[in-house]
């Protein structure tokens, strides 16, 4: 197998509060391989966004990196110092964001805001810089983009808008785009052709994705891989198909059960009881144990850790675990 | 965006007649002018003389229309007490004022900004908190008690700084002087200019920092960094711009109230202003004094307002619509 892009091993992020240290992110583990796209699927509060933050050093204080490492193609990006890592920033890692009403500053031009990130990372003169800025505006769907270029972020629409910052995310050439729920804000009819774009253009220029969604469907159609976060921790990492069609971890079972599907007849959609806990309250063992239907014994006493299985798969439940499995009552 | 202007104007002419409203019936209603103008062994037909040539027994409408006309010619009458045209009388202080009320002004708004930005980018820093508790005195303090600890410091104790007056002036022009090319001009002009500017500079400066600090948790400001854009470029290019919008606002609104309010810090330092004018024209009731300053405040605000819109309109793409209309 060849050596992974971005390498995220045992990643601890805390905040400290007045009453005691949160962990937002306990233990997470997992890769990401050159030009892949690794969705990763959560309830809100799972971690997700922190992850993405994290990977591009860009986690809001007090909140830090308490344990584990990063690693871009072998190299730890997670002590680096700031001037350091801001090179990495949107020359390495791109980030799309959730909001693109939000994400683009009102005051400035899409040009003048393009052409400040290609100078930041590209030695180019300012024209050069613009004919790349136009090339990509172009290849991102902005029809007359030599003349759209020049016009300030509300003169778009939302879906143009997630356009530009995808050309913003994209204009250095980075190796990992990391795209927090970037369909979420947008009107269901152009979700799928932002999707699309990203997608497309990431594959043309070999770029992996990390595509932070909660929304399965996208996952299912654009994903190779997923990992499915519950409470700061990884719960199932695997392809996409296998996760989707026989989800190994209850929990990712419970979230494939939740979305309604045309084909099949139902009249109920499957829920998960209770809700996830809060981060100063994660119980004991597996932090699923109190919504989980097949809990049993060691899940109250004992984390599960990530096992890996057949055909690439990984999941932190006790029941495939071999030794303990045996343990249980009825299987 | 002529439109706008015009809009704009319109209502600054509405205001304005407002204003002169007030001022009129402030002539008209305080007190008998006549009383004021003559003497107390004239006759009532006298008097009577006087109301009608005067005009005084027209209609009140007829007369209102009188004094606006008036008004717009500059004409204001003339001083009770000091019987001069108080035209001129407002003309030959104003420059005092303005001099005045622009430094601090400037001085405001350098200080309050550079330290808002500071005390925003870095938050947590104890130089941050020290200024921070210091802005407080500066908020809470009154204007006169500024002045009066500020004179006892620098004028009394250290004997840096003069306590009174402007200085030696020099005169430009036919009707504007100016303390600015005197050595003891500049000097007299600090510690007024540090008391009237004090009060607005950690007003701009709490403001700068509260507007800041909500740019820089806003998303554009997060992707900024994200792209990898320096700090500077970020902080200074990104965030600050965004921060300067409602900032103008304020700093615009508060240099006209710096005039208007120029009053006390000129009692205080003996200052030779148009609001030290006012003052004593308060004390002897001279009402043509009074009504011409409360015009000359309100067309300075009107003024103010209105450049303080077009600023606007120049930083923030968002509001010049007609581009916007073109663009689609």
């Amino acid at each position: 197998m060849a050596d992974p892009l971005l390498s995220v091993r045992d990643l601890v992020v805390e905040f400290p509060t007045r009453r005691g240290t949160l962990r937002a992110l306990d233990r997470v583990s997992f890769d990401i391989m050159p030009g892949e796209v690794l969705g990763m699927v959560g309830e809100s509060g799972a971690g997700k966004s922190i992850t993405g933050a994290a990977i591009i050093g860009l986690i809001e204080p007090p909140g830090r990196i308490a344990a584990g490492e990063i690693r871009l193609k072998g190299e730890r990006i997670d002590n680096l110092r700031p001037e350091a890592l801001r090179k990495i920033r949107g020359k390495r890692i791109g980030m799309v964001f959730q909001d693109p009403l939000t994400s683009l500053n009102p005051l400035y031009t899409v040009a003048q805001q393009l052409i400040e990130t290609i100078r930041t990372h590209i030695d180019c003169s300012e024209a050069e810089a613009r004919k790349r800025a136009v090339a990509l505006l172009d290849r991102v769907g902005i029809p007359a983009a030599a003349r759209r270029i020049d016009d300030y972020p509300h003169h778009f629409s939302g879906g143009m808008r997630q356009r530009v910052v995808i050309a913003l995310a994209l204009c250095a050439e980075p190796e990992l785009v990391i795209a927090d729920e970037p369909t979420t804000a947008l009107d269901v009819s152009v979700q799928s052709q932002i999707i699309e774009v990203l997608k497309d253009i990431c594959a043309e220029r070999g770029a992996a994705v990390m595509l932070i969604t909660h929304d399965m469907g996208v996952i299912a159609e654009t994903a190779d891989r997923v990992a499915v976060l519950y409470a700061g921790r990884v719960a199932e990492i695997g392809p996409v198909r296998e996760v989707i069609t026989e989800a190994l971890h209850p929990y990712t079972r419970g979230l494939m059960g939740s979305i309604p599907t045309l084909t099949q007849e139902s009249d109920r959609l499957v829920q998960i009881p209770g809700a996830m806990p809060r981060l100063n309250a994660i119980p004991q063992g597996c932090a699923f144990n109190p919504r989980c239907e097949r809990a049993f014994a060691p899940c109250f006493t004992e984390r599960p850790e990530l096992l890996a299985l057949d055909g690439g798969r990984r999941v932190a439940c006790w029941l495939h675990d071999t030794a303990k499995a045996s343990e249980v009552p009825h299987g | 965006m002529i439109a706008f202007i015009l809009r704009r104007l319109l209502q600054s002419v509405i205001v304005m007649i407002a204003v002169a409203a007030v001022s009129f019936t402030l002539f008209r209603f305080v007190g008998d002018p006549i009383n004021s103008m003559v003497g107390q062994e004239a006759s009532i037909a006298d008097r009577q003389a006087l109301r009608d040539s005067l005009g005084l027994n027209d209609p009140i409408i007829l007369q209102f229309g009188r004094f606006l006309g008036n008004a717009l010619q500059g004409e204001f009458g003339i001083s009770y007490r000091l019987q001069m045209p108080v035209t001129e009388l407002i003309l030959q202080r104003l420059p005092a004022t303005i001099e005045l009320a622009l430094v601090s002004g400037l001085l405001a708004f350098v200080v309050g900004l550079a330290l808002g930005v500071y005390t925003a980018l870095r938050r947590r820093g104890v130089l941050s908190n020290v200024i921070m508790t210091a802005s407080l005195i500066g908020v809470s303090l009154p204007t006169f008690l500024i002045g009066v600890l500020l004179i006892w410091v620098f004028a009394v104790e250290l004997r840096w700084l003069p306590s009174n007056g402007r200085g030696e002036v020099v005169a430009l022009g036919d009707w504007w002087s100016t303390g600015f090319l005197t050595h003891s001009g500049r000097l007299a002009l600090i510690l007024p200019a540090v008391t009237l500017g004090l009060y607005q500079m950690t007003l701009i400066m709490r403001l700068v920092r509260a507007e800041m600090l909500e740019v820089l948790r806003t998303d554009y400001i997060k992707f900024a960094r994200a792209r990898g854009l320096s700090a500077r470029a970020v902080n200074f290019g990104h965030a600050l711009k965004n921060t300067l919008v409602p900032v103008i606002t304020i700093t615009g609104l508060q240099l006209g109230s710096i005039i208007a309010f120029s009053i006390i810090t000129e009692t205080v330092f003996n200052w030779p202003g148009v609001g030290a004018l006012f003052i004593n024209s308060v004390r002897f009731v001279d009402v043509p004094v009074m009504a011409a300053y409360l015009m000359m405040i309100a067309l300075i605000f009107v003024v103010i307002n209105l450049i303080v819109d077009l600023l606007y309109y120049a930083v923030d793409p968002r509001l010049r619509v007609d581009r916007a209309g073109k663009a689609h």
